[in-house]
């Protein structure tokens, strides 16, 4: 609890400035109106107007508390107006393609460990994959998928799995190889076998580098599906209602969209945290 | 058990043996033309300065490392064919135990992989512990264990699928000598008990004269056997006996052989 305060005066600090940004931003709109309208801008007025707009350059804190206040609680959760149904949305395609991609990613990582010519060859086409910008290559899979006749969440999920899949192939083949010589010797005098080797050795050796990677992994599983909405034309999910937002100017609903994004993550990555905790001290591995 | 042991029945068996390393710098010769004969009940110490070769001597045995020249035979057969039909169990420096398995589930562990039935793997498990005085102490994880009982969990694993040979590989080597001393005799006890052949590697004169039956000497550069000593002392021995002029005579044989292995480097 000692830590509270410093965490409540960076959080005061960051509000504090987002405040006077907002002002500052939304100056502008202001000074105009009163201008066309011939009158004059007080400090008082100004600072008012500002923070108050229906649509502002940058909202305030409160106006995107509200938003999402009002996203989630004042709205029936079946609603299209509602962040919890698009929040379902975007976290039911997130858990499959964060499935798949972390299913994938050990399956590589333990054909890496285990075969050489994957060793030398997956690698460098895992990196490659990542140095393509998902936004370019999104659309394409949609569209590729759709012609398949594959609709839904799985195209989505896929673009997620496509990003998740990375933190845990490198930080499985880490962990499959963290048993050190001495323990792999140790293996070989009893004459093991490869997957016994495996299970009863490497996979429990790598627990802590897998659970490192899943949190990396499902947050940006999270932002596979955000970018996978995009261009679905905006039907549902949080990456829609960024997007309607933005058409239409309504600057409160991304914002609040934006937290809602930001606040499931940070759930994600807290729940595989809970579950690393509870694991790793079963196994006698906690640090 | 040591009524049964015939005399001299040779289990490991090395003719003109030599091994050369590969490396960046260019070929290491390990072991040079080494010759020797442990015999079934033996207890074999190798002593020697890093780099003479006695560990990877041991590991050849245990068919971690391959000769590049002579005849090695464990059992009468290869190294490799040794180590595919449990010959021998192998005590690390270190423990060497899984965090995540309980000491029990240590020591199951070489059970599991050679495919005992499950009701005979507890009776092994229970009677391991009993042999390294650890009873009472298998449903506990390592981290609750001190140094020594790790390794005597080590040594209990090693001898859980009862293989003949024994190979230790500086198996007290990181503890303080109280608990080396301690360890030691209950070592004695347990070769004497179970009749096994134990192969010892170890930088302490006074554990390789303490233990063994016979005291095998060793150089660097290249990697060669100088001395073969066989102790006069009695099977049953006394941590005292460390005082007794046999035992000082041949410290100071081993000593001998070491310094005159060392050449003028030292």
């Amino acid at each position: 609890m000692r830590s509270l305060g410093p965490v409540l005066v960076v959080l005061a600090a960051i509000c504090a400035l987002w405040y006077l940004a907002a002002i500052w931003m939304n100056a502008a709109w202001v000074n105009d109106q009163a201008a066309r309208e011939g009158r004059e801008v007080f400090l008082v007025d100004l600072v008012t107007e500002t923070l108050m707009q229906e649509r502002p350059v940058l909202p305030a804190p409160h106006q995107v508390a509200k938003g999402l206040y009002d996203g989630v609680f004042g709205q029936a959760v079946t609603s299209k107006r509602s962040l919890v149904y698009h929040g379902w949305v975007t976290l039911s395609a997130t858990l499959l393609g964060f499935a798949i991609g972390s299913a994938a990613g050990i399956l590589l990582a333990v054909g890496i460990v285990y075969n050489r010519a994957m060793d030398l060859s997956v690698m460098p086409w895992a990196i490659a994959s990542q140095t393509i910008p998902i936004l370019a290559i999104a659309p394409m899979i949609i569209v590729v998928l759709n012609s398949l006749g594959i609709t839904g969440i799985v195209p989505k999920a896929i673009i997620s799995a496509y990003l998740s899949f990375f933190p845990v192939v490198v930080g499985m083949v880490k962990g499959l190889r963290s048993p050190d010589a001495m323990q792999l010797d140790q293996m070989r005098t009893w004459n093991a076998s490869g997957m016994q080797t495996l299970g009863k050795l490497r996979l429990p050796a790598s627990m802590p580098y897998l659970f490192a990677s899943l949190k990396v992994g499902v947050a940006a599983s999270l932002v596979g599906t955000i970018v996978g909405e995009l261009p679905t034309g905006a039907v549902a999910g949080l990456g829609s209602r960024l997007l309607s937002g933005s058409y239409y100017g309504q600057t409160i609903q991304i914002w609040a969209a934006l937290f809602a994004a930001a606040l499931l993550a940070a759930s994600l990555v807290a729940l595989i945290g809970g579950l690393e905790r509870v694991t790793l001290k079963r196994m006698g591995l906690a640090r | 058990m040591k009524d049964t042991i015939s005399q001299a029945e040779p289990v490991i068996v090395a003719r003109d043996l030599n091994l050369v390393f590969q490396t960046n710098d260019g070929p290491v010769q390990a072991l040079k033309d080494v010759n020797l004969t442990i015999n079934r009940g033996d207890f074999v110490s190798f002593i020697g300065p890093s780099g003479c070769g006695k560990t990877t001597f041991l590991r050849a045995i245990a068919a971690l490392e391959h000769p590049t020249g002579g005849t090695l035979t464990v059992n009468g057969m290869t190294p490799d064919e040794a180590r595919k039909s449990r010959a021998y169990g192998y005590v690390f420096q270190a423990a060497g135990l899984y965090p995540w398995r309980t000491i029990a589930g240590n020591i199951r562990l070489p059970l599991e992989i050679m495919g005992f039935p499950r009701s005979e793997q507890d009776d092994r498990v229970a009677r391991v512990l009993d042999l390294v005085e650890l009873s009472g102490f298998g449903k506990k994880f390592p981290w609750q264990l001190s140094g020594g009982m790790q390794q005597r969990a080590s040594i209990a694993r090693a001898l859980a699928f009862d293989a003949d040979i024994l190979l230790m590989d500086e198996p007290f080597g990181a503890l303080d000598e109280i608990v080396r001393d301690r360890l030691n005799e209950e070592l004695l006890k347990l070769w004497d008990r179970t009749g096994k052949t134990i192969g010892f590697v170890t930088h302490s004169i006074p554990e390789a004269v303490y233990l063994s039956t016979k005291i095998v000497v060793m150089s660097p550069r290249p990697g060669r056997i100088t001395d073969v000593i066989d102790s006069p002392l009695p099977r049953e021995r006394p941590l005292d006996i460390r005082d007794s002029r046999d035992f000082i005579e041949i410290a100071h044989r081993v000593r001998e052989g070491l310094r005159a292995g060392h050449g003028d480097e030292v």
